[in-house]
């Protein structure tokens, strides 16, 4: 399609922010379910393993080396181990999952609180986004690695919901599921949920990420806001 | 009018810009929700996915689940088809809700819109001649007769609402504050399906609109539609 008429279409997508935002409000919880609801079979979609041989390196020692680096406009740039995260307010929730494609499951996510992790490093004023960075790759392009990353706002960014997932119903997230952290932003679409975070950095502005729409779906024509 | 046929002005300006807006939103809304639809052309019942057994499952021997030729865009795009969906729902809500406002301030949804009594008590002969193709002419034409009455209301507080429903519905956000509307409809992959079965319902609804508008006239009918003039056919013709 024409960029012309693509440009035309995308304004819907600030009207439909701009409304959810006001009328919905920022703090609104995404409902929770019970242990009966968990889906026997929860889809693993996109990525089922990043293969390179640093992540095999790490899933073979049981992520005991591994470190989430979180960096940019923190006041105290952190490294944490799985070890540390898990230290750190978390949260439980039995939460559904919609995906982009249409369908749902759920699961029960237990995680740090990303808005304890935040306060640890101690934002700067500036700060207006979380990017998160993956170890996987889809199809890199002329452009860009195809480096799957993501990014949030401040509202999702401190919402009590938001978390990053280490255990997926019980126990540790397997490698289809994105070992060994996986984001969770419970009230938006699958794709905003990184699987594989390796690295999480504050920043002010997403335009020069890879091809600057905040997200490697969003690069390739998604929405930034998946509310709906 | 000179050869003794009558005009009445039925159909006010707002009538006929809300109606072909409306009916052109409905074409993209489908073709673009086909597109979405293929992305993954199963629909379930309930709050999940129980992908061992789907309520309905769309399939080709090869290609896509529904053609290209019926989706917008014309090949898979999963992005570029909720590109135009939500930019023309923008359009459609808008358009309906100045269709309601109007509708309801002018009294037409009371003067046009709801049957009589009279109307109702004889609906079984209307659909008796409507099933004959034996369409009121002359006089009787002059107001909408006792089924398009109700099927019009039926699409228009109906089904018209309940896509927008079952639409929102499937927001995660929207579900997070109005969790109501998800249990309401059974669950969110419930109110998918029964966005996906309303729409077949307009079809339906669309199909029998084009047989009823061709068998009763479809310049007459079309005229009415553009100019807001419908002309009744009367059957003597003065000297």
């Amino acid at each position: 399609m024409s960029p012309g008429v693509n440009a035309t279409l995308e304004h819907a997508e600030g009207w439909t922010q701009a409304v959810q935002r006001v009328l919905l409000g920022r703090h609104a919880l995404a409902p929770e379910y019970s242990a009966s609801d968990i889906s026997t079979s929860f889809r693993a979609n996109g990525t089922i393993n990043p293969d390179t041989a640093e992540y095999n390196e790490h899933v073979r020692t049981g992520f005991a080396d591994w470190q989430l680096s979180v960096s940019g406009l923190v006041e105290y740039p952190l490294r944490l181990s799985l070890a540390d995260l898990r230290r750190l307010p978390s949260r439980t929730q039995i939460t559904r999952h919609d995906c982009v494609e249409g369908w749902s499951c759920i699961a029960k996510w237990s995680g740090a609180r990303l808005s304890a992790l935040l306060q640890q490093a101690h934002l700067k004023p500036n700060a207006r986004y979380i990017a998160f960075y993956c170890a996987d790759s889809l199809e890199p392009g002329p452009d860009d690695s195809g480096q799957y990353y993501e990014t949030i706002d401040m509202i999702d960014a401190l919402h009590p919901q938001t978390i990053l997932a280490y255990d997926m119903n019980g126990r540790p997230l397997t490698v289809r599921h994105g070992a060994p952290l996986r984001l969770r932003v419970e009230r938006q679409l699958g794709y905003k949920m990184a699987k594989y975070v390796m690295r999480i950095e504050a920043i002010e502005s997403f335009a020069n990420l890879a091809r600057g729409k905040g997200g490697y779906w969003e690069d390739r024509g998604y929405q930034w806001y998946a509310g709906i | 009018m000179p050869d003794g046929r009558i005009a009445v002005y039925r159909h006010p300006l707002v009538v006929r810009l809300t109606h072909w807006i409306n009916a052109l939103c409905l074409l993209v809304l489908l073709l673009s929700g086909l597109q979405i639809l293929n992305a993954h052309p199963a629909l379930y019942w309930g709050n999940v996915a129980d992908f061992g057994s789907p309520f309905i499952a769309f399939a080709s021997n090869s290609g896509p689940a529904i053609p290209h030729w019926l989706t917008l865009p014309g090949w898979q795009d999963l992005a570029g088809g909720r590109r135009w969906h939500f930019f023309f729902a923008w359009i459609f809500v808008s358009n309906g809700l100045v269709y309601v406002l109007d509708v309801v301030l002018s009294r037409r949804v009371t003067q046009v819109l709801a049957p009589t009594k009279e109307q109702l008590r004889h609906i079984g002969s209307s659909i008796r001649e409507h099933l004959r193709l034996r369409f009121p002419h002359g006089e009787e034409a002059r107001h909408y007769n006792v089924l398009q009455k109700l099927s019009y209301l039926i699409v228009l507080f109906g089904l018209l609402p309940l896509m927008v429903a079952t639409g929102l519905t499937m927001s995660p956000a929207v579900d997070a504050r109005l969790h109501f509307l998800t249990e309401v409809f059974g669950g969110r992959q419930s109110a998918r399906t029964l966005h996906f079965l309303t729409a077949m319902a307009l079809v339906l609804f669309f199909l029998i609109h084009m047989v009823a508008m061709l068998a009763a006239g479809p310049l007459t009918e079309l005229r009415s539609i553009i100019t807001g003039w419908f002309v009744i056919r009367s059957r003597r013709k003065l000297s």
